[in-house]
């Protein structure tokens, strides 16, 4: 049994005439980290609220853990194994305290008082927001407010995490230690990883990439499958990483260079 | 000068107040691209709410072609024309029932006909590649996050201002969108002459598009440059929670190894062209591997 299994899902929002998804079928092992990329409205987010019972599919069916999403009675258990970072912190961040907030994934879980304090607080120095526990959520700046999304979704330390564009308003450095740590739940805790992502680089990260184009996936590969397929990437308005276009357009003119992923791969390879 | 900030210190009042602007002083010239980056939480949304008085600075003063526009003789409808703000989240913008009703909302507000608010509705739709008949009547707060960012930037663009103020207009757009808007705001900065000011995290968007690069640091302003100045300061900028574009990384790992190469180049071709001619000098000068 996968950990996620979607089979033939089909879903429309109301009064939409196109499906948003339409026959999705997808397996994600536990430990797996997966990266999903697509145009704009192509689906990715509607595919994510699949998976902690935001939405349940019209057709074909979703289980996680062997769950299925259609039952009501299943909803709180797989939500406790399935924590999501939304796309917007907005819409995710509604207590009055930034603890709170960050607090609100352990309680449902509920673990003792002081094991919630000390989750809350390790989260929130995590992402670098230490010291600001007691500030108002909605009076954070961008960035700040993503970064309290994702500290909470770190404090509840659910089997599977699925982060919706977490890095989109992060500034460089703090993208990278969310990556990191994201990377570092996914070895190290064997938590199984989801993430949404319009940049290439970051998708490139993990284990297994999904396109999604008009509600269906279009195509599954390790990065290197994927970002080789330049057509393919074309088409779905997507893009390869820079390295990569870079390393493209150095051996377009010549130079015999391997496969290479990341900055400092391709600079081995030259030097 | 078309925009002047003077001392400018913001306060946010809580329990706990909190210092977001201390001792800004800019001056910003008429068809000007400045790109404002800076780590979570610099100062920079707040500062660029000053310059079309949606916010009020605590202390100092907001000059647009010499006039304080928080002063009584101005009217900051006239100044909310003229300076178009995009915001960082795009619900934070939208509110309309409908998304042709909500790019029009801007234009009739300004007294335009009929007529050229459908004009400038469509054509705005299409500047962010969205279909006209497709979208006009849907909702909105019924669409993908990508698309709600479009639809925001879109009712900025039928603005048609003279001032394009822009907080993170490319997160949330997919590759090809991205794409598209950068060939926009060059567009629109070289052929139609509007002063563009961008903040993003990307330093790349911002080393290619920007003429003067300003860096924010807790409140401050703390360097501002040419991309080529700016972005050759690796350690300082990293420093601060920022980093280099990915191009002028390579580069500059490839300077350490000692491969000579310049670093201060942002777009691909030119640094493909550099590591082309540099690694041909080198194995002039050496028979195999080139460093
Ligand atoms: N609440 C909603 N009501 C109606 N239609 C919706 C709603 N949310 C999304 N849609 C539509 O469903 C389709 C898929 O949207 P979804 O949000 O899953 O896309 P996405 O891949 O996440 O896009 P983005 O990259 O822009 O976030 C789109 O055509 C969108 O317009
Ligand atoms: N509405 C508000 N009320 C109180 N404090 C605020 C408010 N908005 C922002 N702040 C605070 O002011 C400071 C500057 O915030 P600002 O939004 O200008 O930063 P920013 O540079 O735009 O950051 P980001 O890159 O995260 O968007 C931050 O410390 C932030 O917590
Ligand atoms: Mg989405
Ligand atoms: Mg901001």
């Amino acid at each position: 049994m996968s950990q996620i299994e979607m089979q033939g899902v089909e879903f429309s929002y109301r009064a939409q005439q196109d499906k948003a998804l339409a026959g999705i079928d997808l397996k994600v092992e536990k430990g797996e980290f997966i990266s999903v990329i697509g145009a704009n409205g192509s689906g990715k987010s509607t595919l994510a609220k699949m998976m902690n019972v935001l939405l349940v599919p019209d057709k074909g069916s979703v289980t996680i853990n062997g769950l299925t999403t259609s039952d009501p009675d299943n909803i709180w258990q797989i939500r406790q194994q399935v924590g999501m970072v939304f796309q917007n912190p907005d819409n995710q961040l509604v207590a009055t305290l930034v603890e709170d907030d960050v607090a609100f994934g352990p309680e449902n879980l509920a673990l003792p008082t002081e094991v919630i304090r000390q989750r809350v607080d390790q989260a929130l120095k995590t992402v670098g927001m230490d010291g600001y526990q007691s500030h108002p959520p909605h009076k954070l700046s961008g960035g700040q407010k993503q970064r309290v999304a994702i500290a909470g979704i770190l404090a509840m330390l659910p089997d599977c995490i699925v982060l919706d564009e977490p890095t989109a308003m992060l500034d460089p450095m703090g993208r990278k230690e969310v990556l990191e740590t994201i990377s570092r739940l996914n070895r190290e805790e064997n938590i199984t990883v989801v993430l949404i992502t319009h940049f290439m680089e970051e998708a490139g990260l993990a284990d297994r990439v999904v396109i999604m184009q008009e509600g269906r996936i279009r195509k599954t590969g390790s990065p290197r499958e994927i970002f080789r397929d330049t057509g393919l990437i074309a088409e779905a308005g997507l893009d390869v990483p820079e390295v990569v276009a870079l390393a493209n357009q150095l051996r377009q003119q010549g130079l015999s260079l391997p496969e290479v992923m990341t900055a400092d791969e391709l600079v081995d390879s030259l030097c | 000068m078309l925009i002047e900030l003077k001392d400018i210190r913001h306060i946010y009042q809580l329990d706990d107040p909190v210092v977001a602007l201390d001792g800004v002083n800019l001056e910003i010239e008429r068809g000007e691209f400045l790109g404002l980056i800076g780590h979570t939480g610099s100062g920079k949304s707040t500062l660029v709410q000053l310059l079309n008085g949606l916010l009020k600075p605590s202390e100092g003063q907001v000059f647009f072609e010499g006039r304080d526009i928080n002063s009584q003789e101005v009217e900051l409808k006239e100044i909310r024309r003229r300076v178009g703000l995009v915001f960082q989240y795009p619900e934070h913008q939208l509110f309309e029932e409908t998304v042709a009703r909500d790019i029009a909302f801007g234009p009739k507000n300004a007294g335009l006909s009929e007529e050229e608010i459908e004009n400038r509705v469509r054509e705005a739709l299409e500047l962010v590649g969205l279909d006209y008949e497709s979208f006009k009547d849907r909702s909105p707060f019924n669409l993908s996050g990508g698309q709600q960012r479009r639809i925001a930037i879109a009712g900025v663009l039928a603005l048609k201002p003279e001032v394009l103020i822009l907080d993170e207009p490319m997160a949330g757009l997919d590759p090809a969108g991205r794409r598209k808007l950068l060939e926009l705001l060059i567009h629109l900065h070289r052929e139609l002459e509007i002063t563009v000011i961008l903040i993003s995290h990307r330093m790349e968007e911002i080393a290619r598009l920007a003429d003067r690069v300003l860096v924010m640091d807790r409140g401050k302003i703390v360097l501002q440059g040419r991309p080529a100045e700016v972005f050759t300061e690796r350690e300082r900028l990293k420093e601060i929670d920022l980093d280099l574009p990915v191009v002028t990384d390579i580069l500059k790992k490839l300077e350490e190894k000692g491969l000579k190469v310049r670093t201060d180049i942002f777009a691909l071709e030119e640094a493909r062209d550099e590591i082309l001619s540099a690694l041909e000098k080198q194995s002039q000068f050496r028979e195999s591997r080139p460093c």
